[in-house]
């Protein structure tokens, strides 16, 4: 390149990361500043407390419980999730009965792929309300009406799911795993695409069943996608703000009775709600730290021996 | 996806490097993907900043605002000023805010801007802290700053001044004078007014007129006759009372009520005041929440209720599904369009339990809606003079029509507007109250212990908690709240 160039490319390289430094490495920092202080949120009148804010956090009962509710769905949700992908995904494209020796998907495949993909397509904030009305704890809600209908549930005692403190945390599941796995259905296909139809054949021929094809071929072959589904996915379930705020009872949620809180939500309720800014701030650099462990961790554990086709 | 170089494992989450740059440099294309995608992350991200740096700046510049003072304009409002006003635009709108900017500019010479919003706490708390807070704003709804924190922060002008100037109506007194005795207690912090609660508001039981006609049911008058017409309504298959389950502060006013009723002014003082036998040890308390439970337990509830918002469940109401339910005065405003025409809303007092010591037409009553004027406002003149006119016969009156709603402001509405009759119903249980009113100020002063008290509730109409374990909780909450350091200097006597 002409010397000229150079410094045309190198302009472009300084913007970006002075943007990325000043927009999100600047406010980490800042953030950590401020989970130091008393800050309440509302003026820049503080005062430095060291590290209270988080020998306070170890004491918090409802943070620690909030960090627990965070773990279940971490082991949850992706596994669930990227169960029933995978299954699904098999089934949508090796799983049909071999048509002249091919190797094909089910019937109607191409149809199923796409009403697989419908949830992907609504935000966060259209499912809560959705799911609002599905679990709507009177006979209105669409699961509590069809179980008076079919005489499973009393029409006086409906059950009240995010009002109960052993349903609610598996009804968020199953919203989430509902609106994920149509995602990674499509993201496992196209891996799947891309594996070579000799190797099914040749399996094919050797007599292998549905079974042992998906086991031995697919998967391993997969392993790179099922990896990146794993963190993000574990990175949404250290999340799950949106949800959890919107649906379940309380300010910012985590009703009932603390029994759906998580880290985000008591965040959030202590940042805006009761004034302890800087004490949230301290959750803040928790959820950190705890999510970056969370990632590496997930990469490491399902690091594998690459496979070459 | 089939990447075949094996050095690439370390590709974490993927948000960078997706176009692997070729050799010879940068891409064009990844340069401009990159600088768009830079370009979405930093626009959100910005007003997140402008949140969290520190602001310092935005000294008050009042001499350019500060006009000659007089017996007309006591702050000395002056001419060509700018006043930035900020309305909460929830039940009541904001047309009402409109109409007395419009009037304001007219009479001063003043250029008002108005923002109506929702987000209060997502549009004010970046200005707050970087030093340029509006001049004045209507703090309410779920997404309002609270006021102990930002008292707390000293962001908020003490409005002795407004209160003590002559009112508009009559200059020989003080606008302090002019308003409904105690509406002014909410925005108390520490002796001081520091929010001005303009809308007057009851709290208590509401009712269908048209419904209770039709089963024969007269408003009951002791807690007895209440779970009589529960019962009945019950074996029609009509709830007896619902509530707004997914938010317990409505059932808590429910309890709350029946305790001060019964162990009167005290009772309600030792909650306030954080006493060490705010509950656990209080008989009142005890009854109180006994009483709610009873109707939890005979299955009077609506079914589902406590899992339901506010609307659902009022509007399940409006279906006649239920006899009862708890709310303030808002509840007609809310509900106009779920209302049926025929519907006769009413609203009566909170039954007595036996040997109360209140009579049964106490009602909880008081002011909502916190008006505020933040400490470094840049216009402090204009907004105090605002906050005067505000309390004027003839701008109270602009609110009750465009509005539907009482103001603070004594006989404050001229006597041609029609109410509706949810809202003339609260007149007369108003009036027939007299001093026999009460409001609790927990709730403003101390919203961890609001929070922690609503739990509890919500646990005790979903049946897993007993009565007795409610108290504990609640008297948990009180103490922890007696513990803060920072609740010490909030007292009423």
């Amino acid at each position: 390149m002409r010397k000229g160039q150079y410094r045309f490319v190198a302009g472009f390289l300084f913007v970006p990361v002075a943007l990325y430094l000043i927009f999100v490495i600047w406010p980490y920092i800042q953030t950590f500043g401020y989970s130091l202080t008393d800050w309440k949120g509302q003026s820049q009148t503080f005062e430095f407390v060291g590290i209270d804010n988080y020998t306070a956090l170890v004491r918090d009962d409802i943070f620690m419980g909030a960090i627990w509710h965070n773990i279940l769905f971490l082991v949850f949700i992706p596994v669930i999730t990227i169960l029933l992908a995978l299954f699904f995904a098999f089934m949508l494209n090796a799983g049909g009965r071999g048509r002249a020796g091919g190797v094909s998907g089910v019937a109607g495949s191409k149809f199923y792929k796409v009403v697989y993909f419908f949830p992907q397509v609504l935000s966060l904030a259209i499912l809560a309300v959705l799911f609002g009305a599905v679990y709507r704890s009177d006979g209105g809600g669409m699961l509590n009406g069809f179980l008076v209908k079919l005489g499973l549930v009393d029409a006086n005692d409906p059950i009240e799911w995010l009002n109960e403190p052993n349903l609610v945390l598996w009804a968020l599941i199953l919203v989430v795993v509902w609106h994920g796995v149509g995602f990674y259905l499509v993201l496992f296909s196209a891996a799947m695409q891309s594996i070579p139809r000799d190797i099914y054949e040749a399996a094919l021929i050797d007599g292998a069943s549905r079974t042992h094809t998906f086991l031995r071929i697919t998967l391993p072959l997969l392993w790179d996608s099922v990896q990146t589904a794993w963190v993000y996915l574990g990175i949404a379930a250290m999340d799950m703000f949106i949800l959890v705020s919107t649906m379940t009872s309380g300010e910012y949620g985590g009703g009932p009775d603390h029994h759906s809180e998580v880290m985000s939500t008591v965040m959030m309720r202590n940042f805006l709600y009761y004034g302890k800014s800087g004490y949230a701030c301290a959750m803040g650099v928790v959820m950190l730290l705890l999510t970056l462990i969370v990632s590496v961790v997930m990469l490491r554990a399902t690091r594998r021996e690459r496979i070459e086709f | 996806m089939g990447s075949t170089t094996a050095e690439n494992t370390g590709n974490d989450n993927g948000s960078e490097g997706v176009g692997g740059s070729a050799p010879g440099g940068v891409g064009r294309r990844d340069l401009i993907k990159r600088s768009a995608a830079l370009g979405l992350i930093t626009v959100p991200t910005m007003s997140f900043l402008s949140a969290c740096a520190s602001g310092g700046g935005g000294d008050d510049s009042s001499d350019d605002t500060q006009g000659k003072t007089s017996s007309s304009n006591p702050f000395g409002v002056k001419k060509g000023s700018k006043l930035d006003v900020v309305i909460f635009k929830g039940g009541y709108g904001d047309a009402y805010a409109k109409a007395w900017e419009a009037d304001f500019d007219k009479q001063w010479g003043v250029t008002s801007s108005h923002t109506g919003t929702q987000e209060i706490t997502g549009k004010l708390q970046p200005r707050f802290n970087a030093g340029n807070p509006p001049d004045i704003v209507d703090d309410s709804g779920a997404q309002k700053i609270k006021i102990d924190v930002l008292y707390k922060n000293d962001q908020l002008l003490d409005l002795a001044a407004v209160l003590d100037a002559p009112s508009i109506d009559d200059p020989d007194k003080k606008v302090r004078d002019t308003l409904i005795p105690g509406t002014l207690d909410p925005g108390l912090q520490e002796g001081k007014v520091v929010a001005l609660n303009y809308i007057y508001t009851v709290w208590g039981l509401w009712y269908s007129g048209k419904l209770f006609k039709e089963k024969g049911w007269e408003e009951p008058k002791t807690w007895a006759d209440f779970l009589a017409i529960c019962k009945d309504a019950k074996s029609q298959n009509i709830g007896g009372l619902a509530h707004q389950g997914k938010y317990p502060y409505y059932i808590n006013v429910a309890i709350m009520d029946l305790i001060a009723k019964k162990g009167g002014l005290d009772a309600m003082k030792a909650i306030d005041n954080l006493d060490p036998k705010a509950f656990v040890g209080s008989d009142a308390a005890q009854a109180g929440v006994e009483a709610i439970y009873e109707v939890v337990e005979k299955g009077y509830l609506m079914p589902g209720t406590n899992g339901l918002t506010h609307t659902e469940s009022q509007t399940r109401w409006n279906q006649y599904k239920a006899a009862f339910i708890t709310c303030g005065s808002w509840l007609e405003n809310e509900q106009l369009k779920q209302t049926p025409d025929d519907f006769d809303m009413k609203f009566m007092p909170m039954p007595l339990l036996p040997d109360s010591v209140m009579p049964f037409e106490a009602i909880r009553a008081g002011s909502g809606e916190p008006f505020i004027i933040p400490a470094k406002a840049n216009n402090l003149p204009a907004a105090q003079e605002f906050m005067r006119m505000m309390l004027s016969r003839e701008w109270s009156t602009l609110f009750a029509k465009e509005a539907n709603s009482l103001t603070i402001v004594k006989d404050g509405v001229d006597t041609g507007v029609q109410l509706r009759p949810g809202t003339q119903s609260t007149v007369e249980v108003s009036k027939a109250a007299g001093d026999d009113t009460f409001r609790y100020l927990y709730t403003e002063w101390y919203s961890e212990m609001d929070t922690a008290i609503q739990n509890a509730s919500n646990e005790l109409m979903a049946k897993r908690i007993q009565p007795k374990e409610w108290l504990k909780r609640a008297q948990a909450a009180v103490d922890k709240a007696a513990k803060d350091p920072a609740s010490k200097k909030n007292r009423r006597d």
